[in-house]
């Protein structure tokens, strides 16, 4: 099956995007009273915002924070959700019966509910956006990857490492984590997707990204006062986002075909 | 095990997942950086108010016995008091709860409304051009988030057509947008469950038998695939409806409709912590329950569920 090309130029363009954001200097905070609420021209190609912001660098910087966040919850969620799964999994009795209470307990929060109330509590903030959604995004991974060694333990290859005698951590790590990593991966490329979303709904609420610092979220939230007057200041951060989310989707689609992995 | 065990045994694993959540939502408190007190009353409350409200929080009291407390308010159904409009938490919920469950319950409508039939388009016709057409539509779906689409929806309905309300729940017509935006993702991600429940249903062996029979395709698919895929799709549906209450804080918020949502946001940017406690120990309790009962209803269905 062929990549599909639009959507890995859309995410292109969003790397692009986000490190034209964080290498050029932009003046995203540039506020020019005369141009309060301009449509899009050659001057400023998707218009000003409310003070008279351009809105094509604001844009860009949001693509980096997106960007940001989306690698690093993605990393941190993958990597701890995994341990957690992997060890209760393969140790099983009462670590794993514990862990698993625990999961049911995170997993009881429907959505972006838990990361809303650990924002909530904790203030806005990059560091607090990542941490409440690494919270909530942790366990999903935990879940999958011990599916997997359960299922994968009573393997031939396992069951002969065990009986040669090799340490819990070595059957872990060599014979057990390798194999569980594909359906993995794929439930992180789908991860990043529902990060970027969250990441948004996050500062939407005004719960992410502390101001001044743009986010699509709160380029949204912040344009929808406007919308009847100026709707490109919530347009242009809708598509950039709906785009980017579909761009991910697309390719975590094409990448589960192409692994032919189930999804749990 | 016993059915009568079972459900024993289910009740006191709902509870103790219930538990875990409590003691969750307890512990926000506990995570405001710095002095929650300070933070809800803001720099320059004066001592007498601060210490009166950490009392009224006990929060003067040791970590155990506010554990305690907390526990024994909850299960007399009490869930504190609001710190900025003086009422019971559970008045102001009960209040807010007919317009969430309207909303949630209309949305869910929607979803299955567009779901089931281009599921069953999509699995019917997989790989052809009715699958591209459905499949297509869900990942649109689950690539626009609702804070967008909602007021993507009130630029074209209701600035440009003037058809519906843009706000509010007080005017007749007021419920079809919020109600259009909370259900597009939950119908993209059920359009794509049913095709894929189908899917593998329709691999099975009886499918081929039927087929080998002579049975035409629509009687395959209603006769045998559907009644089979049933289950499955019960168990998500229970998960969808439970996540559509975490979805509607965000579509209330758009519309100002006048739910849990709002109230929950409302609750956060005034620093109403109780309040805030309140609202998600509500939403997070629906959804357990929710799900533990569609599980039960599995079992009523499903003759081969019971025995286990």
């Amino acid at each position: 099956m062929r990549i599909p090309w639009p959507a890995a130029l859309i995410l292109l363009l969003w790397l692009l995007m986000a490190l034209a954001g964080s290498t050029l200097s932009l003046q995203p905070h540039n506020i020019q009273l005369g141009g309060i609420l301009a449509t899009p021209s050659s001057d400023a190609w998707l218009g000003r915002d409310e003070l008279g912001r351009d809105i094509l660098p604001r844009l860009a910087l949001g693509a980096g924070a997106s960007l940001l966040v989306a690698v690093v919850v993605v990393g941190i969620s993958a990597i701890a959700g995994t341990l957690v799964g992997v060890v209760g999994g393969y140790l099983g009795g009462r670590v794993d019966r514990l862990l698993n209470r625990l999961m049911d307990v995170f997993l009881a929060f429907p959505g972006i509910l838990l990361a809303i109330a650990l924002a909530a509590v904790l203030g806005p903030g990059l560091e607090n956006t990542i941490l409440a959604l690494s919270l909530m995004g942790w366990v999903g991974y935990a879940r999958l990857a011990r599916s997997q060694v359960l299922s994968l333990r009573q393997r031939e290859h396992v069951q002969a490492a065990i009986a040669l005698g090799a340490r819990p951590a070595r059957v872990l790590f060599r014979h057990l984590l390798p194999l569980t990593l594909t359906p993995l991966i794929v439930e992180a490329s789908f991860g990043v997707a529902s990060v970027v979303i969250a990441e948004a709904g996050l500062s939407f609420l005004g719960l992410g990204m502390a101001p001044p610092a743009p986010s699509w979220g709160s380029m949204i939230r912040d344009g929808v006062r406007y919308l009847l007057v100026a709707p490109h200041l919530v347009i242009a951060p809708g598509m950039a986002l709906v785009l980017v989310v579909y761009a991910v989707n697309r390719l975590g689609d094409w990448l589960r075909d192409r692994l032919a992995v189930q999804r749990a | 095990m016993s059915r009568a065990l079972g459900l024993v045994w289910g009740l006191f694993d709902t509870l103790l997942v219930l538990a875990g959540v409590a003691c969750l939502v307890f512990a926000l408190l506990h995570l405001v950086p710095g002095d929650p007190v300070a933070v809800m009353l803001g720099e320059s409350a004066r001592p007498a108010d601060a210490a009166a409200l950490r009392h009224q929080l006990g929060l003067d009291r040791p970590l155990a016995e506010q554990l305690g407390g907390f526990f024994t308010q909850l299960a007399q159904g009490d869930l504190g008091e609001s710190l900025q409009q003086h009422r019971p938490v559970t008045t102001l919920i009960g209040e807010h709860l007919p317009a969430t469950l309207e909303l949630a319950g209309a949305a869910f409508l929607i979803a299955v409304a567009v779901a089931l039939p281009l599921g069953i388009i999509a699995a019917r016709h997989a790989h052809h051009w009715p699958d591209r057409l459905a499949s297509g539509f869900a990942l649109f779906g689950l690539s626009v988030p609702n804070f967008w689409l909602g007021p993507m929806l009130i630029l074209l309905f209701s600035i440009y057509l003037g058809l519906t309300p843009v706000s509010g729940r007080s005017e007749p017509g007021s419920l079809i947008l919020p109600a259009i935006t909370l259900g597009l993702s939950m119908a993209a991600i059920t359009t794509r469950m049913v095709r894929s429940t189908l899917l593998e249903v329709l691999a099975q062996p009886f499918i081929r038998t039927a087929r080998a029979k002579g049975e035409g395709e629509s009687r395959v698919m209603w006769r045998h695939a559907l009644p089979n895929a049933a289950l499955p799709l019960l168990t998500l549906l229970g998960l969808q409806l439970g996540a559509l209450l975490a979805g509607a804080v965000i579509t209330e918020t758009v519309f100002a409709w006048p739910g849990i949502g709002t109230l929950l946001v409302s609750a956060i940017s005034q620093r109403d912590y109780p309040l805030v406690q309140g609202c998600v120990l509500l939403i997070s309790g629906s959804y357990v329950l929710i799900n533990r009962l569609t599980d039960l209803l599995y079992g009523v269905f499903d003759p081969r569920v019971r025995g286990l």
